[in-house]
């Protein structure tokens, strides 16, 4: 029951980095792949329906930690105090930003949280968790670069996916930059972990540059996808011998009862909450038409 | 000021704030769906035009719910990890549950009903709004049971030091849950309520426009119905404090020594007899314990302390919940009587009806200091103290640190947030179908 619920946790974790990834990847690169107010909004487009539906990822992966494994959840958060309280600030300007730009005469705050709020929780998670594994200022630099790196080709990948015309074209113009950087850092981060998930990911996400290169967006796209799933899933099979320094699985745990019901609760709820979130990604299935400049 | 206080002061910040933009969500949601299904029921526009200037407003109030959220959900690790450690067996089992039943729910469907007003066939449209809407409504059973565990803890046992969950039907049917839950809600209907006649006396005061009446006899009905309710379910709460949560009862009414037949303090000094002990009961001679007693008898139990909360902050918040509250029930009844068989708005109630915006919000936030500071000195009643929850390694440095940038960064917010408001209610409904085809072609006027 305990491994099944750290499974269920990885899972959360990981669904939440493949969706938000791309929304924070769009939200730093919206200005630069846009050179007018209606091409800038386009680009939002592409994550408006579906941003918050994926941060809810982070909120279910939080409260199952707090439920499961409480001993865990209270000795990560306390212990990266502040990266957690950066995070949630970048989460709150950047929510604010999204919902709120359409809604002002001068969305320029708007953006700046936008793109502020995108960057900084895709730094910080990838520092936190690197600080997680490994000791050191410099493996969270590098954590987070990584992060940080993957976030923006994703998303500029998803951007060439899900738009027309020159936006389509500076975002696998972006794509391809992204790929170049994200690459080496990759190799810094991965190759620590040296396990198979983590060689594979950085393969994946040399293949998804390729792929962006050769014009395959959907491909290239479920190739950045699979690296996050790979990358997090190494992260995960080093933190299952360890989930903190001198805590075990078995004595974060709560006990046999609770975790019993979580997963019939978890079983019922979780194949509507991915039909309906599936649904709404078929619903917007089509690309964001860009405006020609007038 | 060590690290508890200031982690307190933290909790009582972000959460008093949170909790500025959740009766609206919650109320405002549901007010906003039934507006479009009278636009669907009668196929008037004004419902159409109505649904959509009250949605912007919904969403722009829905993103600050959202962002204050998500901070709570990380606080109790980060904070109070003490606290999340002992509780999380059992306090975490609804937040999760929140997640998973009720936010996915809620954030997916209205994500669906602010993009999809052109894409989805109009019944299914309509059935996003009320989707979220009651996403909104389970998200706060879920949050109110696990808040309803603190002060009165069921369903449990404690094993080497933690607290271990026997019985999930118990702690989702907890008396003080159902009791909290109803009250909660329709509390937040009359602050929703509220709200809707606040910006309808604006628009009343300056066009006579049959639409902005429409709205307001809509809001009175709600938030007169609300108040019921709010009255009816804080009269039970009363009598399940008087049996779980004694101290908080007595200081709410400022009662010293173990009293039969207590009266009730209007304010101090002005006491009416006995009605304490009727509202704690039903019965007019019945003992009520005092603050002093219950503090003896605390101590001969759970050894040497203060049990007492702040007496001051319980007393005074319990008095502006009553007065507040039904002041702003009071105002709905009377118009709605006012306005009956399409009587007139006067323009004085339209002014009035301006006041229903701050005072229901006043009253629910005196609500939770009422009941939160009331709960003192303890986070789980008789099972933890607030002193032993606090997190042993996170430093007065890093309280104070969150807590300045979380301050600074809501009042900001706040700011804006007001003045973003009410720019949209003066703006007020878009006469015809917004033209932004040159922008963005097929896309509503609730999009970016």
């Amino acid at each position: 029951m305990i491994e099944l619920w750290f499974v269920i946790i990885a899972f959360l974790w990981t669904g939440y980095f493949v969706l938000e990834g791309f929304d924070f990847g769009v939200g730093m690169l919206a200005p630069l792949v846009s050179r007018n107010a209606a091409e800038q909004r386009a680009a939002l487009q592409t994550i408006g329906p579906v941003w918050d539906g994926n941060e809810v990822w982070l909120i279910t992966a939080v409260g199952a930690m707090f439920a499961a494994f409480p001993a865990w959840y209270a000795g990560l958060f306390s212990a990266f105090y502040l990266p957690v309280v950066l995070v949630l600030v970048g989460l709150i300007v950047r929510g604010v930003g999204l919902e709120w730009r359409g809604k002002v005469d001068d969305p320029l705050w708007c953006d700046l949280g936008i793109v502020v709020g995108s960057a900084l929780p895709a730094f910080l998670w990838g520092s936190v968790f690197a600080g997680l594994l490994f000791d050191g200022p410099l493996a969270a630099l590098v954590g987070g670069a990584f992060t940080l790196a993957v976030c923006v080709l994703h998303g500029a990948v998803f951007l060439a996916l899900k738009t027309t015309g020159p936006v389509r074209r500076r975002a696998r113009t972006a794509a391809m930059i992204a790929g170049g950087v994200t690459i080496p850092v990759a190799v810094a981060a991965l190759s620590s972990l040296g396990t198979v998930p983590a060689l594979v990911s950085m393969a994946a996400l040399a293949a998804a540059t390729a792929l962006i290169w050769r014009r395959r967006e959907g491909w290239a796209f479920a190739a950045t996808a699979g690296a996050i799933v790979l990358a997090t899933l190494a992260v995960f099979m080093e933190l299952r011998v360890r989930p903190l320094p001198g805590l075990t699985l078995a004595e974060a745990a709560s006990a046999p009862y609770t975790l019993s019901m979580l997963t019939w609760i978890g079983l019922i709820a979780l194949p509507f909450v991915l039909a309906y979130q599936g649904w709404t990604y078929w619903v917007f299935r089509k690309r964001v038409r860009v405006p020609a400049a007038s | 000021m060590d690290a508890l206080d200031l982690a307190r002061w933290q909790f009582g910040v972000t959460t008093v704030y949170h909790f500025l933009f959740v009766p609206l969500t919650i109320g405002l949601g549901i007010f906003v769906a039934g507006l479009q299904t009278a636009w669907h029921r009668t196929g008037n526009e004004q419902y159409l035009k109505l649904t959509k200037f009250f949605g912007k407003l919904f969403l722009i109030n829905f993103a600050m719910g959202v962002v204050t959220g998500i901070v709570q959900e990380f606080q109790f690790g980060m904070n109070w990890s003490e606290y999340s450690t002992f509780v999380g067996d059992v306090f975490g089992a609804p937040l999760a549950m929140e997640a998973l039943l009720a936010f996915f729910m809620e954030s997916t469907f209205l994500g669906l009903w602010i993009f999809g007003w052109d894409r989805l066939p109009k019944k299914v449209h309509l059935a996003t709004i009320w989707a979220a809407a009651i996403g909104s409504n389970l998200s706060a059973y879920f949050i109110l049971a696990a808040n309803a565990w603190m002060k009165h803890p069921v369903g449990y046992e404690v094993v080497d030091g933690r607290a271990r969950m026997t019985d999930l039907w118990a702690v989702l049917t907890n008396s003080t849950a159902l009791a909290q839950v109803p009250h909660v809600i329709a509390g937040s209907f009359v602050v929703a309520g509220g709200f809707v006649l606040a910006v309808c006396g604006y628009w009343l005061l300056r066009t006579r426009a049959e639409m902005w009446r429409r709205a307001a006899r809509a809001a009175l009905l709600m938030t007169a119905i609300a108040g019921a309710v709010v009255a009816g379910t804080g009269d039970h709460s009363a009598k399940l404090m008087y049996e779980q949560q004694p101290m908080k009862l007595a200081a709410a009414e400022g009662l010293e020594h173990d009293t039969q037949g207590a009266g009730f303090s209007v304010v101090p000094g002005i006491e009416i007899p006995k009605l304490l002990s009727f509202l704690s009961t039903y019965d007019f001679e019945a003992p009520v314990q005092g603050t002093e007693d219950l503090q003896r008898r605390f101590e001969q139990q759970f050894g040497p302390g203060d049990y007492r909360p702040d007496g001051t902050v319980v007393f005074w918040s319990f008095r502006v919940m009553i007065v507040f509250g039904l002041a702003t029930v009071g105002l709905s009844v009377l118009g709605l009587w006012l306005t009956r068989r399409r009587r007139p708005f006067p323009a004085w109630l339209s002014r009035a009806m301006l006041l229903a915006l701050p005072l229901p919000l006043a009253a629910v936030i005196a609500g939770w200091l009422l009941s939160e500071i009331g709960r003192q000195p303890w986070t789980v009643a008789g099972e933890l103290l607030t002193a032993s929850s606090v997190s042993p390694g996170v430093s007065v440095a890093e309280v104070a640190t969150s807590l300045t940038i979380f301050t600074l960064l809501y009042g900001a917010l706040a700011v804006a947030e007001t003045v973003l408001l009410a720019r949209h209610v003066r703006k007020g409904v878009e006469e015809r179908a917004p033209v932004q085809a040159a922008e963005a072609p097929r896309e509503p006027s609730l999009m970016y």
